[in-house]
Formats: C-alpha cells, sequence, structure tokens
C-alpha cells in the first residue's frame, strides 16, 4: 500500500509540508509525490538505511551513564526534509544578520562606554543583574569590534505562520557538524530527491568557519594557527569539536595542550616543541576557559588566556563576555536594541515577551497569568518555568507572589503552537513539531548557514526538541519557489 | 603533532600490546601448570609478581590460586593491567585520537574490547580459558596488521610502533621471567632436565617462537641457547633487541630524539654484552629486573621530550 497522507492531521499547527487536507505546499508537492510513490516497507527501508549509514559514518552525541560511563548514541535522524522557499528564506538570513550585528555592537557598548545606557534604552539594573557580565571584559575592543562570532539562533514557527526568534545563543552553540552530517545522509537515502529538487548547499561552512577564525589572528602569516579547544572527550559535543576541527584541518587541542609563556602568546606544546597559536575557536564556557581569570578550579582551560587575548596575542572565538546578550531580560530587549544601534526595524519577530519590572507590563502578565508562560531571568533549562495554561491555581497564585516580589527577575511569554512536519513514525508519516536553529558567523563579513538545524521532537504531542530527551533531526532545504 | 595526541598513540598501542601479550602470560603458564608433574607445579602466584600487581591482589583476594589470579589478570576492572581494563585504557586514547588513525582500527578496537568485556567470565574457565585467549591475541594481531598495512608514516605511525615494541620488548622479559621464578622454588628432582625443556618450549610457543627457534638455532631446547634467541636475536619479532631495534628505527624519525637514542642504545648494548651460560636463576631474574628498569628510563626520556609534563 503505498503511503496515504489522507489521514494526516497537524491538527491546529502549522505544517511546513502541507497546507491543507493532503495538499501539499507548492515547493514540497515534488516531495509529497514522491512518498506518494513509496508503500509502507520502502519508507521504513529508508529509514532504516538512513539509521545505518548513521552509525558508519560515526555520527554520535555523547551521554553520561552510571553504569557505563559515556556513552555515543547514534545521532537520530528522520528522513523527510523541511523545506523553506528560498524566497521566505532570505527574509530571514536579513533579519539574522542584522540581529546579531546589533547584538555584537551591544555587547561591545556593555564593556566600553554603555552608551545605550547613558540614554535610557537599556536599563543599567538588568545589567547589575547579569549572571554572564564578565567584569574581566571591561575596556576590551576585539578586532572590529565583533564579540559574537558565531551565534546559533533558534527560530519557531507559531500558528499564524510567522517565524519568531526564540533564543540567541552567543556563547559555544552547537549543532552545526550534525546539520552537514544529515545532508550527506540523505544524498545516501534519497539520492532521487535531488534530481527534482537542488537544495542550496551547505557545505561551505568549514571553510567559511576557518576563514572567520583567520580573520581573528592578530598575526599576519599567510596560515595562520587555528585550533579548536575542547573540554575533552566526556564532553557531549565532543563528535562535533573533532568533527569541525578535521574539516577545517585544524588541531583540536585541549587545555592542557596550550600554555601562554611570559611573552604573552599562546603555544601548543608538539613533539617538536612548542607552536605559537593564532586563533583559538574555544568551546569551553567562559568561566573554565583561564584559572587566572575565572574559576580557580578550573582544569579545562589555559592559565594566562585572557592575559593574552586582552594583549591581543591571540584571536578568541566567541569572545570571553559574549554571553551577557543571552540572557532572558536582555532578550526582551533585542528590538529596542536593533532599534538604537541600526535605526531599523527587526526583520524577524521576537515572540511577545512581557517584563515584569515595568508596571504595565506586569499588570497584564498577573491579569492573565493562565495564558502565558512565566521564565525567571537567570535559570536555564527549564527550572523555575510556570506554564499557566497547565498550572493549578495555588501554582499561579504562588508566582504572582514571586513575580510582585521580584519583579526585575521574571519575563512571561504566550504559549507557542510550534510548527509541524512530517516525520517517520514505523510505516506512516506523521505530524511531529520542529524548531530550528541557523548559525550566524560574524568576522570580517557576517554569513548565515544555509537553512540550519533542524530539530524534531520525535515524541507524540511532544515540543521537546532536545537530543538528550528525544529530540532527533531532519535535513533542511533552502529550495528556489519561483517558478514553482 | 601535539604532544598529547603522540602520547595517546604511544599508550593505545602499548595497551593493546599488554592485552595481548597477558594472554600469552596467562597462556604459557597454563600449559606449564599442564604439562608439569605433580610437585613440581609452576603455580600462579608468580605471574602476580612478574606483572608487578602484588599490592593490588592482595587487597582484593586472598588467596593466589588459579581462579583467582586469572581472573584478577582477564577480566578485572580494578586490576588496570588486566586484559579487559587494558582494551578499556587502549579504547579511550583511541577516542582522543580518532582522526588519526584508521577508521578500521578504530572499530576492530572497539570489537575486540565488547568480546574481551562479553567473554571474560568463561575465560575465567579451564574449558572457555583457550579460545578465549586466543580470541585476545588474534584480535590485537588483526589491529595490528591493520595499521601496518593503512597507517600513513608520520609521527603517529613512529609513536604507534614505538608503543608496541616497546611494550612486547617489556613483555617478553616478563614471560621469560615466568620461567625463573618458578625454579628458584623448584629442586633439581630427577626429572628436571626433561620438564626444562618441556618448560622452554612452552615459553617459545606462548611467544609464537619455536618453530622459528627449530629452524634457526637447531640445538635441543636448554636454557642458555632459548635465552640467547628470546633476547638476542636480531630476526625474531618478539626478541627483546630485535623490538628495541624497531622502537630505534622509529625514534631516529622523530626530531629532538638525542637523549632518549642515547638512553636506548645503553639498553641494548647491556643486552647485546649479556652472556647467559653464566647466569643462574636468581641472576637471570636480577638481569630482567635490570632490563626492565632501562625500559622504563627510555620510557621516561621519552615523556620528557615529546609528551605533555604531567
Amino acid at each position: 500500500m503505498s503511503i496515504d497522507l489522507s489521514d494526516y492531521d497537524p491538527g491546529p499547527f502549522f505544517d511546513e509540508t502541507l497546507a491543507g487536507k493532503n495538499r501539499a505546499r507548492g515547493y514540497c508537492k515534488k516531495l509529497v509525490n514522491q512518498f506518494r510513490k513509496m508503500d509502507d516497507e520502502e519508507l521504513a527501508a529508508r529509514q532504516a538505511s538512513a539509521d545505518i549509514a548513521i552509525k558508519e559514518m560515526g555520527i554520535t552525541f555523547t551521554v553520561y551513564s552510571e553504569e557505563e560511563g559515556n556513552i555515543d548514541r547514534n545521532w537520530p535522524f528522520d528522513i523527510c526534509p523541511r523545506i523553506i522557499p528560498l524566497s521566505e528564506w532570505e527574509k530571514i538570513e536579513q533579519g539574522l544578520k542584522q540581529r546579531v550585528q546589533a547584538l555584537n555592537m551591544f555587547i561591545n557598548d556593555l564593556y566600553n562606554e554603555q552608551k545605550i545606557i547613558k540614554d535610557k534604552v537599556f536599563p543599567k539594573e538588568v545589567l547589575a543583574e547579569s549572571k554572564n557580565f564578565r567584569k574581566q571584559c571591561i575596556g576590551i575592543k576585539p578586532v572590529r569590534g565583533v564579540w559574537a562570532h558565531i551565534c546559533g539562533s533558534d527560530l519557531v514557527r507559531d500558528t499564524d505562520g510567522v517565524m519568531y526568534v526564540l533564543e540567541d545563543n552567543l556563547r559555544v552553540p552547537s549543532g552545526v557538524s550534525y546539520m552537514l552530517e544529515n545532508r550527506q545522509v540523505t544524498k545516501r537515502v534519497f539520492p532521487e530527491l535531488f534530481e527534482s529538487y537542488s537544495p542550496l548547499p551547505v557545505d561551505d561552512y568549514p571553510t567559511l568557519l576557518h576563514d572567520m577564525l583567520a580573520s581573528i589572528s592578530p598575526s599576519r602569516k599567510k596560515r595562520p594557527e587555528v585550533v579548536v579547544l575542547t573540554p575533552g572527550i566526556f564532553n557531549s559535543a565532543y563528535f562535533e569539536h573533532a568533527y569541525l576541527a578535521h574539516q577545517m584541518g585544524a588541531e583540536l587541542v585541549e587545555g592542557r595542550d596550550l600554555f601562554v609563556d611570559k611573552d604573552d602568546c599562546v603555544y601548543m606544546r608538539t613533539v617538536k616543541g612548542p607552536q605559537r597559536v593564532d586563533a583559538i575557536y574555544r568551546r569551553i564556557d567562559d568561566e573554565f576557559i583561564d584559572p587566572e581569570a575565572f574559576r580557580k578550579d578550573s582544569t579545562l582551560g589555559v592559565p594566562g588566556l585572557m592575559r593574552a587575548w586582552k594583549k591581543g596575542n591571540v584571536g578568541l572565538a566567541n569572545a570571553p563576555g559574549s554571553g551577557v546578550a543571552d540572557d532572558k531580560v536582555v532578550y526582551a530587549f533585542v528590538p529596542d536594541i536593533i532599534r538604537y544601534y541600526l535605526d531599523e526595524e527587526p526583520g524577524i519577530p521576537n515572540v511577545p515577551t512581557y517584563r515584569c519590572m515595568y508596571e504595565d507590563e506586569r499588570k497584564y502578565v498577573i491579569a492573565n497569568i493562565d495564558k502565558l508562560v512565566i521564565k525567571p531571568a537567570n535559570e536555564s533549562g527549564g527550572y523555575g518555568m510556570l506554564i499557566g495554561p497547565r498550572a493549578s491555581k495555588e501554582e499561579r497564585d504562588t508566582f504572582v507572589k514571586l513575580i510582585k516580589r521580584n519583579p526585575r527577575n521574571y519575563i512571561a511569554q504566550p504559549t507557542l503552537g510550534i510548527s509541524t512536519v512530517p516525520t517517520v513514525v514505523g510505516t506512516k508519516l506523521e505530524p511531529r513539531h520542529v524548531d530550528l536553529r541557523p548559525f550566524i558567523l560574524s568576522g570580517k563579513q557576517v554569513s548565515v548557514t544555509t537553512g540550519g538545524l533542524t530539530r524534531v521532537a520525535l515524541r507524540k504531542g511532544s515540543l521537546v526538541v532536545n537530543s538528550s530527551q528525544g529530540g532527533g533531526s531532519k535535513d533542511t532545504w533552502i529550495v528556489q519557489d519561483k517558478g514553482n | 603533532m601535539l604532544s598529547r595526541v603522540a602520547e595517546a598513540t604511544y599508550w593505545a598501542s602499548r595497551y593493546i600490546e599488554r592485552a595481548e601479550n597477558t594472554a600469552r602470560l596467562v597462556r604459557v603458564n597454563y600449559h606449564l601448570l599442564l604439562d608439569s608433574p605433580k610437585g613440581v607445579s609452576p603455580g600462579w602466584q608468580p605471574l602476580i609478581q612478574i606483572l608487578g600487581l602484588e599490592t593490588q591482589f592482595n587487597k582484593q583476594f586472598k588467596a593466589a590460586n588459579e581462579r583467582n589470579v586469572v581472573r584478577c589478570l582477564i577480566g578485572d576492572l580494578n586490576n588496570p593491567n588486566s586484559i579487559v581494563s587494558c582494551l578499556k585504557s587502549a579504547r579511550e586514547n583511541y577516542r582522543t585520537i580518532r582522526e588519526i588513525v584508521p577508521r578500521s582500527g578504530w572499530e576492530k578496537l572497539n570489537e575486540l574490547f565488547l568480546f574481551a568485556k562479553e567473554n571474560a567470565q568463561s575465560g575465567i574457565t579451564q574449558r572457555g580459558r583457550d579460545d578465549f585467549l586466543e580470541g585476545i591475541i588474534s584480535g590485537s594481531e588483526l589491529i595490528n596488521g591493520l595499521l601496518s598495512a593503512n597507517m600513513y608514516r608520520d609521527e603517529a605511525w613512529h609513536f604507534t610502533r614505538i608503543g608496541r615494541n616497546l611494550e612486547r620488548a617489556d613483555m617478553t622479559t616478563r614471560i621469560i621471567d615466568v620461567r625463573s621464578v618458578d625454579m628458584l622454588e623448584a629442586d633439581d628432582a630427577y626429572e628436571s632436565r626433561t620438564i626444562e625443556s618441556v618448560e622452554w618450549i612452552s615459553i617459545l610457543k606462548s611467544l609464537s617462537s619455536y618453530y622459528n627457534y627449530r629452524r634457526e638455532v637447531q640445538v635441543r631446547v636448554s636454557k642458555t641457547p632459548v635465552l640467547e634467541f628470546l633476547f638476542q636475536d636480531q630476526q625474531l619479532p618478539r626478541s627483546v633487541l630485535h623490538c628495541l631495534f624497531l622502537v630505534g628505527q622509529s625514534v631516529s624519525q622523530l626530531a629532538n630524539n638525542e637523549q632518549p637514542l642515547n638512553t636506548l642504545e645503553q639498553l641494548q648494548n647491556r643486552i647485546s654484552r649479556q652472556n647467559f651460560e653464566k647466569l643462574d636463576q636468581e641472576k637471570l631474574h636480577r638481569f630482567i629486573d635490570a632490563i626492565q628498569l632501562g625500559i622504563i628510563g627510555f620510557h621516561s626520556s621519552l615523556q620528557k621530550q615529546y609528551f605533555l609534563p604531567s
């Protein structure tokens, strides 16, 4: 029996592939027709061959288990690609560039003149409470004023069909290696689709990344020494660190491979002796990169690294302290930040966010708490959150008290109905929720990955796309839609 | 090449070789035991001594009987030198250098580790033992073959080769030591000459060197010619001198190698000069100790020159 989509029902959610009952969106028609040509068995067989390819290619992520220590799990991948038409993507791309540019200006301003505070656009109380503001970075002006060289912004599409930015990851965003590998897998298991479509290629990312890193090297060497600094094999993203280093032809180093000499330059220890390092793509959090400047108990970092960086002897991506702009309360100000620095309207909207520190917004939040998600500013990973529609009366009342006691610590957002994409479940296609993480590189130029990493919540009805909690991923295609 | 990567490559290769040779050691002792008449049994205690595991062993086990010793050497994760532990350490080192070694090498090592882990229990039993040990030995040989056939001859290859041959030299001395320790306890029984011959044959076999000996040496298997063969022969793959020769070949391809090469040369001279005729068991044991210390000294010079400061 061939694959039948007449039972496919995304409910109230926006579906990325189907526009209505059994009706494909224009740019998805060939994809849907391809599926209609398959029968149940073939669909399952294709998914199985993707799983085998992932195993053979060694695409893994690391999870910790009490019993076995760290184990590598195969990366969960779904064969049905998520398609975005180029006309829409071009707007998203512009919006992301604008956003990251403004965020970098904002970070640079906070560590230097603080004009945005003096002009009363950004309240200094918010900065005072920021967990990720690093006073060690005050007065530093990195090359071209760029702090967040690699940014991963999470986008979601609500039931209204509009793409919103949910958050910006400005510290050490991960996932780009899976975006690259997903394309390789799709080429292996779905080659005929590439005949009818020509999705724009994604594989220039390692080259762009290397160019960007070379561009922040203070040395004028023809081939600056670029390295990837990893916390080591126990890190959940170790696969990605090794992958990117390999793809760029850069050394993959750990903290103990590097040292800062009396000349305040960074060297790596090699069998031929010390070798100068010019630019570091660090995948270690701020707090751990230099025990002299930050946490003294860190064994992952390099003593003296901040010294070398401040002296301008090494490039660091991302710059320490970039995380100040990656904070839930700061997020609420991003539209204002864009207007302030660029005098433009944001290209991609924020999810509407109510800041409890302002009286009118707080009043709205309290009056509508049953419809909102309340998030504390300084927590991550979903801790200390209230999901209004699912909470009991008592829980809501508790949160109202919490908000009144410390309004500056809370923001609120409407609950989102994020979009769906057909996903293989056994021998059928069913709707599953997705988000999208494009990566933005800022060096001499700003560039955005073609599409990004689409993460999918594999459990029915689930909105959790995280790979450690039952999330998977999909290849993301940007396709020409003109003439389709 | 990064010092850390060089060190990981070196240790991965030492651990694989150590697992293989521990299997050979258990096998030779086991076969000696089967061949010995009652009363001249070599026992299992010497293995613990030879591998320097007394403290570790005594913490966990009361009696140095067959079952406990074999268990400690094969599958005990508390013993960092057990076969399973060695393969685990090799695998952990390999994980950090996956981009450097051929993919097939990593896959085979994974398989070997899983084989060891899953079959350690049956390796403890007398019936399952030979299959288990053979599986470990041939698995390690397969990995060595894969690496030799596929690795680019850069620094990673040289550290792989140094690690493997240094460990092999060291373990050859330990396997010979099984014999010397044993004889410290035996008395001059009537049958001792025959038993002696049988025991040396067993040692040759455990080092896959018996037929080589037969072809090249051609005299009756006895102490002096066997020791000369296993220590000094230039062509025998597992002879101590040959292993050190291969180590030297690779070290001479590295930068700044003066100190390690000097240390190695002294060790090689010490072995070439030795006259085995004059060695009684006690002196043989001390000679072996001296060679093992020499190997440790050479390792330290490598560590100092090429690896991360600890």
